[in-house]
């Protein structure tokens, strides 16, 4: 089968399966399963940028992608102008003592010759800084932290509409990913891999600890929305009518009833928003991959693949392996970021806590790999598959397990202890499936189709 | 005098606070740690899949702990897990052969990519950890019995007259001890057995190795037998001295990937001493010395902040700072390993 009919088949099943559980369980199921999917395949389309293109392994996916949620909250949310007031001018000295502490440093690192003395310098520098910043820094949180701590203790954002934080999201991954690039690009993937791990996991408990930035785990909730509110459009004119002419009359030709109506309405408004989001995501993924089809097909994306598939070769032909591995994992990494936003926007809040690197670091892996490691349509493919298997995986085995349970008893421990780790089943079944398709399909459903140009 | 209770007093606090349980934590790390660079030695990747490697091996001796109290086997003074540990270890090692028959095998005999071996151990991870959380559960697990304190922290007060308590957990000597034992045995074997020696060999060099007549396979079968059974006795160990909780195991990773790392990859010795550095740094970092400052300090003279200089749930940032000095200083790491 050549790869056109591969891609139409494979996105043709896909198309099949939400439908079905479109008729199947609800459209709003559906709706909401297709949203997460577009959302995981820009993630996945980031990853397979510094995968795919530059066998980059980065297990630090969490990190981006929570940093463009953070953005989300920081662009959408409306100042906490009493917690500026009180917190805000020592929270400014603590940054100036880093930003002057950064500048000493670097000057003794210039300046000094290598050695004891300027380890020496290094460190006076480096423990100065660090008391003074912590002075500040320590009265500008507790002031902060006690303006009103049940409703809002934190800095609150700029109050811009929360769109904006897409691209800030991105922006602000980038950064992120170019201060981790500085640390540990250059050096073989697996130390790559602990390092941007461990980026991934410091970042997440920065986000969970700093209650002055991100209300830590006491979640930011009702973010603002790009679409209208569900209740909103139960109450607008026109959506009633729009309504009203699919599903006022019943089969027979004769109106319903009011209540069968304005349930109908009530579903109807739940789909319309979704649809909205859908709209928007999808906006997104097809310029996404517009970008990421023309960069590939590119002699930039030649390049790429050349450095992946033979680091020394492509250095000898003069090529900055280290640098434009920096400048992919950039790129890559502010596609995730600003997945990440969306995903908050999404969500409509900031929950910390909820960022676990199964979930938002490997998942994506399993995603770019089942999908085919190179292609940025199957990185699509794989993040649909994948994602459907996973929000599906866990009421079928609920299924299964209900079924095995009829043999047993209401109060069986077995059965209980069955009916609590179900939802786990999925985590077997994506290894699985992940395993299985590194060794029999390493190339994954959609191969990376050598270029004609060769 | 006063000054010389006030000196004995901050090294009760400070032993009972960072050095007994850095001594305990940093046994742990090592023993997971070696495990990491043995594979990494041999078969050259990072497991990703070591972590919840360890949860397997504890999770199994819980379930053979609890076989063993319900038949009424228990002592009064050591843990049961000390019986149930040598089954446990026989079990992981079964699991381990089996995936490295069935997953890493065929990447071995394709000479694939090392990161090939990393994806893998990703999908690896997956399924251990699903598999431990299927058959345990996902909460807090105590399996700890017998006696819980060699030395009391009211008692160690009433002996020595001191205002500072220290308490002694037993699990905390067993597992200094069973680390310094299993290291023992560790490098009896590396250094005297043909089959050490040969290991060494493969993981100096490879082609060398091959071409004297040592048997890969049977190199690498070794190598997933000593780390599953040293990862299943850091697993217990932790385990016991806290409570098994099967998603702290995989938050252990980044610790014993530092530790690894910080003593030169591929050199077990070097990841002993790494694992004790991370656990030192870890402890000392986010402990508040406010109290120790107070007994040290001129009467009257208290600090006023916590003297902590990073609050607790920022311990991951410790091995990661590590992990980064380490990398721009000296990237072979301590002992001269493999840079990676």
């Amino acid at each position: 089968m050549n790869n056109k009919n591969r891609v139409v088949l494979s996105f043709s099943i896909m198309a099949l399966l939400l439908l079905t559980v479109g008729y199947g369980q609800s459209w709003n199921v559906a709706l909401a399963i297709f949203n997460m999917c577009l959302i995981s395949a820009v993630m996945s389309m980031g990853l397979n940028m510094q995968w795919g293109y530059a066998g980059l392994f980065n297990a630090g996916v969490m990190a981006s992608t929570a940093i463009g949620g953070l953005t989300a909250v920081l662009v959408s949310y409306s100042p906490v102008m009493k917690a500026w007031s009180a917190g805000g001018t020592p929270l400014t000295a603590a940054f100036t003592a880093l930003l002057i502490t950064i500048a000493f440093g670097l000057l003794v690192w210039k300046k000094i010759k290598k050695g004891f003395f300027r380890s020496l310098c290094m460190t006076a520098v480096v423990l100065t800084g660090y008391v003074f910043m912590r002075i500040y820094y320590d009265e500008a949180t507790l002031a902060i932290e006690a303006i009103e701590p049940a409703k809002t203790g934190f800095l609150g954002g700029l109050g811009l509409p929360i769109i904006f934080s897409w691209i800030a999201g991105g922006l602000a991954a980038a950064g992120l990913a170019w201060i981790v690039g500085r640390i540990s690009l250059g050096l073989r993937s697996d130390y790559f891999a602990i390092a941007t791990l461990g980026i991934s996991e410091i970042m997440i408990s920065i986000l969970k600890n700093e209650d002055w930035l991100s209300r830590g785990v006491k979640n930011v909730t009702g973010l603002d929305r790009p679409v209208p509110y569900e209740v909103d459009l139960q109450q607008s004119e026109w959506f009633i009518n729009l309504v009203t002419r699919f599903h006022g009359t019943a089969d027979d030709g004769s109106p319903v009833s009011a209540d069968i109506l304005r349930e109908t309405i009530q579903l109807s408004a739940g789909v319309f928003v979704k649809i909205c989001y859908s709209g928007l995501f999808l906006a997104v993924v097809l310029i996404i991959l517009w970008f990421a089809t023309r960069a590939l097909n590119s002699p930039w994306g030649r390049m790429m693949r050349a450095i992946r598939d033979n680091e020394t070769a492509a250095s000898a032909m003069g090529k900055d392996v280290t640098s434009r591995h920096r400048q992919v994992f950039i790129i890559g990494s502010a596609v995730i970021g600003i997945a990440g936003a969306m995903l908050t926007t999404l969500d409509g809040q900031f929950t910390p806590g909820s960022y676990i690197p199964l979930r938002f670091t490997f998942l994506i892996w399993v995603m770019v790999i089942i999908g085919g490691s190179g292609n940025n349509l199957g990185a699509i493919i794989g993040a649909f598959i994948t994602w459907f298997v996973w929000i599906e995986a866990e009421p079928a085995s609920l299924w299964l397990v209900s079924h095995v349970n009829v043999l047993l008893a209401e109060t069986n421990p077995l059965r209980v202890h069955l009916q609590e780790v179900a939802p786990h089943i999925r985590m077997v079944l994506m290894g699985l499936i992940l395993v299985l398709v590194l060794r029999f399909t390493p190339k994954g459903i959609l191969p990376e189709k050598a270029p004609e140009h060769y | 005098m006063e000054n010389s209770i006030d000196l004995l007093n901050a090294l009760a606090l400070i032993s009972n606070y960072v050095l007994i349980p850095s001594l305990s934590y940093g046994s742990q790390l090592a023993l997971g740690a070696v495990g990491v660079t043995l594979v990494f030695g041999i078969l050259r990747f990072a497991n990703f899949a070591h972590g919840e490697l360890m949860a397997f091996g504890c999770m199994a001796t819980i379930f053979f702990t609890w076989w063993f109290q319900s038949m009424g086997i228990t002592h009064s003074f050591f843990p049961t897990a000390l019986l149930a540990m040598p089954f446990a270890v026989l079990l992981t090692v079964l699991l381990v052969a089996v995936i490295d028959r069935s997953v890493f095998r065929f990447y071995r005999r394709n000479k694939s990519r090392p990161v090939t071996f990393v994806v893998a151990s990703v999908g690896v991870m997956f399924m251990l950890n699903g598999l431990v959380r299927i058959l345990v559960g996902t909460d807090e697990i105590i399996f700890r019995d017998g006696q819980k304190f060699l030395i009391k922290a009211g008692a160690f007060k009433k002996m020595t007259g001191l205002s500072e308590g220290l308490a002694l957990k037993q699990t905390q000597v067993l597992t200094v001890v069973l680390a310094i034992i299993a290291v023992f045995l560790l490098f009896w074997f590396l250094q005297r057995t043909r089959t050490g020696k040969a290991m060494r060999a493969f993981s100096d060099n490879e082609d060398l190795a091959l071409l004297s007549g040592i048997n890969p396979e049977r190199v690498v079968m070794v190598t997933w037998i000593v780390a599953a059974s040293l990862a299943t006795l850091a697993g217990v160990l932790y385990g016991l001295d806290k409570s098994f909780k099967p998603i702290v195991y995989f938050h252990l990773l980044l610790p014993i990937f530092a530790s690894a790392i910080v003593g030169g990859i591929g050199q077990p010795v070097g990841a002993i001493i790494g694992g004790y550095i991370v656990a030192f740094s870890e402890i000392t970092a986010t402990y508040a010395f406010k109290k120790f400052i107070t007994y040290l300090a001129p009467d009257n003279f208290a600090p006023e902040g916590l003297g902590q200089l990073l609050s607790t749930e920022y311990k991951f940032a410790v091995s990661f700072i590590i992990l980064v000095i380490v990398l721009l200083v000296r990237p072979t790491g301590i002992l001269r390993g493999r840079v990676l």
